[in-house]
């Protein structure tokens, strides 16, 4: 390893790792000492973390309250470092390490309401693609329907909780107005961003297996034989809203438009 | 392809289609309606600013007052200038100088 190499290596050990000296060569002019400046930044990249998290989940934070939070934040950045130039990544396994952590086991619900910020940022932040017409799809021939390939909008993400996380979420976000919830029950969410906006909506009973199904690649005969088989899948009813929401942007025949 | 897939290849999967189709294209349902949008300065109560870009900008959630004037809420296009708040305010397609928050 080059020297420049070496410095910078144990210049971000010494960043991230509390315990570590301050890195060898570091000068300082007046005082405060080198030891106290690097502290200093060290602090500074600390808060950053948190705050990043912070700003990334901020109905989780509303749930749990700023303390909780910090305190979560902290110990989550203190083994998780940023793998990319790229603030807004930043946190991404936020969820998961909220599934492990002690303190949070009374919030079942937690990780998955982190999940759903997640969800929205990276919506927020996929390609913009303009909708499908609908009047695409009727031109289909209807022997061509099952084979269909209907392209998700980039956007698109699918959140399967066993909590009312939609509910949750709502309540915590300023959408809902508080109120008792039932953590029985479960909700599917599509979060998506047709346009400017990220929109999070409840999926019907099957819908989610569906919208999942064509999100892997899955034909349409495929993807509707898999939610048939979810109790309450009403297919033409969840095709219109996926096609007026602007869920699709694309649509094409696969291999079977050469058998032709 | 399974037999079950094949199943749903018939009447059932042209039916259901046809029926979506006709709904996505009426009226007040289609995304036609909802794809104008501006931005309109000065008009979102506070903390409830749009765009939820996330750590490391600075925009989401941050208007400190109500009607911040430079903060902007997404608004159905053509109704941003004519919006009427409270206190005589109208909203504005570019950044406005009032209702800032004390430094």
């Amino acid at each position: 390893m080059s020297p420049l190499a070496d410095l910078q290596h144990g210049f971000v050990r010494a960043l991230l790792d509390p315990d570590e000296p301050p890195p060898p060569g570091l000068a300082a002019g007046a005082a405060p000492g080198a030891e106290r400046r690097f502290a200093v930044y060290r602090n500074n990249v600390a808060v950053g973390l948190v705050n990043a998290l912070r700003a990334a989940y901020p109905a989780v934070e509303r749930i749990v309250g700023e303390a909780f939070f910090a305190a979560a934040a902290r110990a989550y950045s203190g083994t998780h470092f940023p793998a990319r130039p790229v603030l807004i990544d930043y946190g991404e396994a936020f969820p998961e390490f909220l599934e492990t952590f002690p303190p949070a086991r009374r919030h079942r619900y937690l990780a998955d309401v982190a999940r759903l910020e997640r969800a929205r940022l990276a919506a927020y932040h996929a390609a913009d693609r303009p909708p499908l017409p609908p009047a695409r799809l009727a031109e289909v021939a209807p022997d061509a329907l099952a084979g269909l390939v209907l392209v998700l909008h980039p956007s698109a993400r699918v959140l399967r909780s066993r909590f009312p996380v939609l509910t949750v979420w709502s309540m915590n976000a300023g959408i809902l107005d508080p109120a008792p919830v039932d953590f029985g029950r479960a909700e599917d969410v599509l979060v998506f961003r047709p346009d400017w906006e990220v929109e999070v909506r409840l999926l019907s009973p099957g819908a989610a297996v569906f919208v999942e199904a064509l999100g892997r690649g899955c034909r349409l005969g495929e993807a509707a034989a898999r939610a048939g088989g979810e109790p309450g899948f009403d297919l033409g009813a969840v095709l219109a809203d996926c096609l007026s929401a602007g869920l699709f942007c694309d649509l094409n025949l696969g291999e079977e438009e050469e058998d032709r | 392809m399974s037999n079950i897939t094949r199943s749903m290849s018939g009447l059932a999967l042209a039916g259901a289609v046809a029926a979506a189709v006709g709904a996505a294209a009426l009226p007040g349902t289609g995304q036609a309606q909802e794809t104008a949008k501006e931005k309109c300065f000065g008009v979102a109560l506070k903390g409830q600013n749009d765009c939820a870009a996330g750590p490391g900008t600075t925009c989401q959630g941050t208007s400190r007052v109500d009607y911040q004037g430079n903060s902007w809420k997404y608004v159905a296009k053509g109704t941003c200038m004519t919006m009427e708040l409270p206190g005589g305010r109208h909203g504005s397609l570019m950044a406005l100088k009032r209702d800032l928050p004390k430094a």
